[in-house]
């Protein structure tokens, strides 16, 4: 448990948080590994769990018809993944698949969401730590959706 | 009936006047992509080579067709051959890609300022690039890494629209697998079976290999991407006087005459195309400029 607490406070998503609240977060957390090739959401079903990549390589992938599945992002060592185990209704918008062997830390979004009802400090920090997080993801799909690299014309 | 030019009077002419194209012949065509290929050519009748800085670009006439500047992207260390790394978007552009080896073409240069080299000795430099913007960076790139025990890290960051759209793909590869430089390609947009990484070139910079109070950044791509570039290297903690940008104006006489480059109170072919970030900051957030 303790090096969890350790693991926790050493990702960048976390840095900073107090030791108290590291505390809490530890009883909703485990380690988990994913295969290369591995799903580790499925596009649609329940969000209860986010992810703290430690290493390895994702792709966040949305299915397109005929083409197949494209991806959309891919993200790695010292990322967040998922955000949609914090607003209703709490269900997957996309894939996620290991592309390499994949270590990370889950928490449980249930536990958690019960613990940030509770201590209004902690959620405080969760999404003032989420929203900074959204903020960059949006100027990055800002970025994309201009095609910057496509004819001017 | 078109008659074909002088190649030997215009050659003779165009060493008294910088607004006569000196002939050079295309001596190899190379396909990068689909829209994207690589001209190598030799002066023709002279072979005094074409020397060069990193960062400057030439004016380049397609004879009958026009005129267009695009950035010298070969090995300034190998003045022999002219290499020039264009992507076809219009007139000029298409004409050129149309071209053969054995053909000519007009070659008014080197013109503009380089990238900072020597302001990165010592220290750690971080290349950006983003689409064809790798070709004018190329040559810096061939420099450091000839010169390599002159430098600290080296990061090279390039960003294109898909995985078909990646330029210099052996020589990128031959880089990445050395233990001395760091290379990191990214695509806007793929299919499942792609291995590498997606999403927008600055998305990178905040887990790249470098120290941001030592290192020089030199940045080369669409306008739009070069902001954020920039803004992302600073948030970092990179000096905004250590950001180098090379921008892009239409241009006719490519040497400070005609003021169709003119941006603000600078002109582009001469006073750039290569400037420090902090010179030109203000200027491109105001697209009334
Ligand atoms: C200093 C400098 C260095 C340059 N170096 C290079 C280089 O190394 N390689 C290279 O490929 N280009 C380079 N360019 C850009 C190149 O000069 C232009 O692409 C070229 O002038 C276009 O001419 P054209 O007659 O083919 O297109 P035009 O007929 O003038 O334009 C046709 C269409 O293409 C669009 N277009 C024009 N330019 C671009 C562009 N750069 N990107 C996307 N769409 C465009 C226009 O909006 C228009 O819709 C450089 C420009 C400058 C100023
Ligand atoms: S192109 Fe004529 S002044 Fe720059």
């Amino acid at each position: 448990m303790e090096n969890l607490e350790h693991i926790l406070g050493e990702h960048p998503f976390f840095q900073g948080l107090k030791h108290e609240h590291l505390h809490l977060l530890v009883g909703c957390a485990s380690n988990v590994r994913f295969d290369a090739g591995q799903y580790i959401l499925r596009e649609g079903a329940e969000a209860n769990t986010f992810y703290l990549v430690r290493f390895g390589k994702v792709a966040l992938e949305m299915g397109t018809p005929n083409k197949g599945p494209m991806i959309i992002e891919t993200i790695g060592e010292g990322d967040l993944l998922g955000w949609s185990w914090l607003v209703p209704p709490y269900t997957w918008h996309f894939d996620a698949r290991a592309m390499e062997l994949t270590r990370a830390i889950s928490i449980d979004g249930k536990c958690l969401r019960r613990k940030i009802d509770n201590d209004h400090e902690l959620g405080y920090e969760f999404l003032r730590r989420f929203s900074d997080l959204m903020v960059k993801r949006f100027d990055a799909t800002r970025l994309q959706l201009m095609d910057v690299y496509g004819n001017r014309a | 009936m078109e008659t074909a030019p002088d190649l030997q009077s215009i050659s003779a002419e165009a060493a008294l006047s910088p607004m006569l194209p000196r002939p050079f012949v295309i001596k190899r065509v190379r396909r990068e992509t689909e829209d994207t290929f690589t001209l190598e050519l030799e002066p023709t009748g002279r072979d005094d080579g074409f020397s060069f800085t990193p960062g400057q670009f030439n004016m380049v006439y397609v004879f009958g067709v026009g005129e267009i500047p695009i950035s010298i992207s070969g090995d300034p260390a190998r003045p022999t051959t002219l290499i020039h790394t264009t992507r076809a978007v219009g007139t000029v552009t298409k004409a050129m890609d149309k071209l053969r080896r054995g053909d000519t073409l007009g070659i008014r240069g080197p013109y503009g300022s380089p990238w900072p080299l020597d302001k990165a000795v010592g220290r750690d430099v971080v290349f950006v690039a983003g689409g064809i913007g790798l070709a004018p960076l190329r040559p810096a790139l061939y420099h450091v890494v000839s010169n390599r025990e002159r430098f600290g890290k080296v990061v090279l960051l390039y960003g294109t629209r898909s995985p078909a759209d990646i330029l210099f793909r052996e020589e990128l590869e031959t880089w990445r697998a050395r233990f001395d430089l760091d290379v990191y390609v990214t695509v806007d947009r793929a299919m499942s079976g792609w291995r590498g990484n997606v999403g927008v070139v600055t998305t990178m910079i905040p887990k790249a290999p470098f120290d941001p109070r030592n290192a020089v950044a030199m940045v080369c791509g669409p306008e739009i991407m070069m902001r954020f570039t920039a803004a992302e290297m600073i948030k970092r903690g990179v000096d905004i006087r250590d950001v180098s940008v090379s921008l892009e104006r239409n241009m006719k006489c490519g040497i400070g005459l005609c003021g169709h480059c003119q941006f603000g109170p600078v002109f582009v072919c001469k006073d750039g195309p290569v400037f420090p970030y902090a010179q030109v900051r203000d200027m491109l957030v105001k697209w009334e400029i």
